[in-house]
């Protein structure tokens, strides 16, 4: 059996599709549903940049199977922003300068995503420890912890109002 | 980049998925959390005809104690174990463990029994089943045995699971009381594999003399290795700082490690001595902590 029917929900949308077994989440993403927000940089694990949220855990989606989520929720860095309005995180990446070429903001926001909703009030360790399996090729790191730390309190703020 | 083509199945149960081993084994992978399985696929150093997918079987996942023992489904994910406060509670190495595997994306899909049937030589999990003397479950549609980890693991990448088995459970004595553990490790980058790993446990009695020692290193060899002869040393004693150093020197007197490009045989035989005294001597601390707080039984 080399093909699987599967319903999906996606930053809120519900697909159906059909998908050849083999074919990795993130494949399906990018190819199947056009969302080409998540990236794939090593495809074996290491990079983090095709992180993407499954049933509300950070997952790489290199390493899933299209096949596997049938009836799951997902989450990508496409369903962050409100239109064209930025989310807290993406705002503070945006104003600490938390990306250079971009190609690895993605699993970083969405591994951020997840973890400032664990961790809502972490310190610069946690932080580096959240972001470790996400590896930035600019070595931009420091504006990248910026980033979380400022969301945090963002977030922190909005949440005591 | 891609995987080659296999067929796929996502049986509903255990025995479906026993029976679909007992036919096609031989040439079947399988899938648990595919954090290791996965990469393997997709450089195509794996070409299994059929891959079994165990995600759709409810029950292989729980977490609970019977008979003195924490027993851990094959397919608990590696974050549900680091955060569940009955093994913290009732096996603190393995959750000692836990957050030295990976990272926090892996442990969301990552399994205790993936980790362990995978057997990777500097995987922090074998260590850990070593260390503690626990028994492995294998099921096939033939029955039931439970392997100690000495026969379970054979060697780099190696175990004793028959083609038509599963390993559906890991059982791990619960420790007793006055017991203090702790896990180190010394690898390149957080997350990655160790070069060396250390688990250690260590009990005392009311005058806190120690009354069982465990030593167990990954990264060492084909396989993780227990250490008794040398924790043993340690009992009947008090863990005091001598007696921990003099523990690492036997740990590490006879191994001959393997060298490889992150680093030396020399390096990793120093780096045993060196993670036995630590994470003895952090075990042993804990203990103290533990009586101080009174949290600990």
């Amino acid at each position: 059996m080399n093909e699987r029917s599967i319903r999906v929900t996606v930053n809120g949308r519900t697909y159906e599709r059909t998908v050849e077994v083999r074919k990795t989440l993130a494949d399906f993403l990018r190819d199947d549903l056009d969302l080409t927000g998540t990236h794939l940089g090593c495809e074996h694990g290491v990079c983090g940049a095709c992180t993407v949220i499954v049933d509300g855990a950070a997952v790489r989606s290199c390493l899933m199977f299209a096949a596997q989520v049938h009836e799951h929720e997902i989450h990508t860095v496409e369903g962050l922003a409100d239109g064209e309005r930025l989310n807290p995180l993406q705002e503070a990446f945006h104003q600490h300068h938390g990306l250079q070429c971009g190609f690895c903001t993605p699993g970083f926001l969405m591994t951020l995503t997840c973890f400032l909703r664990e961790c809502p009030n972490p310190t610069e360790a946690q932080v580096r420890e959240a972001i470790s399996g996400n590896l930035c090729r600019c070595t931009g790191y420091k504006n990248i912890v910026a980033a979380a730390l400022a969301a945090a309190r963002t977030l922190g703020a909005a949440a005591r109002s | 980049m891609k995987p080659p083509r296999f067929d796929y199945v996502a049986p509903r149960s255990l025995d479906e998925a026993l029976g679909i081993l007992a036919e096609h084994g031989e040439d079947t992978k399988v899938l648990a959390g595919g954090q290791s399985l996965v990469p393997l696929l997709n450089f195509r150093l794996v070409r299994p005809a059929h891959l079994l997918d165990l995600n759709d079987i409810p029950g292989l996942d729980g977490i609970r104690v019977a008979d003195g023992r924490l027993v851990i489904g094959a397919m608990a994910r590696q974050r549900a174990v680091e955060t569940s406060g009955l093994v913290r509670e009732r096996c603190p190495l393995l959750a000692d463990a836990m957050p030295q595997i990976g990272h926090v994306q892996i442990r969301n899909r990552g399994t205790v029994g993936g980790s362990l049937a995978h057997a990777d030589p500097a995987g922090e999990l074998p260590a850990v089943v070593a260390a503690l003397d626990g028994e492995l479950v294998l099921r096939s549609a033939r029955g039931e045995r439970r392997l100690a980890p000495d026969r379970f693991f054979v060697s780099y990448l190696a175990t004793a699971i028959e083609p038509d088995e599963l390993l559906v459970e890991a059982r791990l004595p619960v420790a007793p009381a006055r017991t203090g553990t702790a896990f180190v490790e010394v690898s390149r980058r957080h997350g990655d594999f160790a070069l060396v790993g250390v688990a250690a446990s260590v009990t005392v009695d009311d005058g806190g003399v120690c009354t069982a020692a465990a030593v167990a290193l990954t990264g060492v060899g084909p396989t993780p290795l227990a250490a008794r002869d040398a924790a043993r040393a340690l009992v009947g004693v008090k863990p005091t700082p001598a007696a921990i150093e003099d523990v690492g020197r036997r740990v590490a007197a006879p191994l001959t490690p393997d060298s490889d490009l992150h680093a030396s045989s020399d390096y990793r035989k120093h780096l045993a001595a060196v993670l036995t005294r630590r994470a003895l001597t952090r075990a042993a601390a804990r203990i103290a902590e533990g009586d101080l707080t009174g949290e600990r039984r």
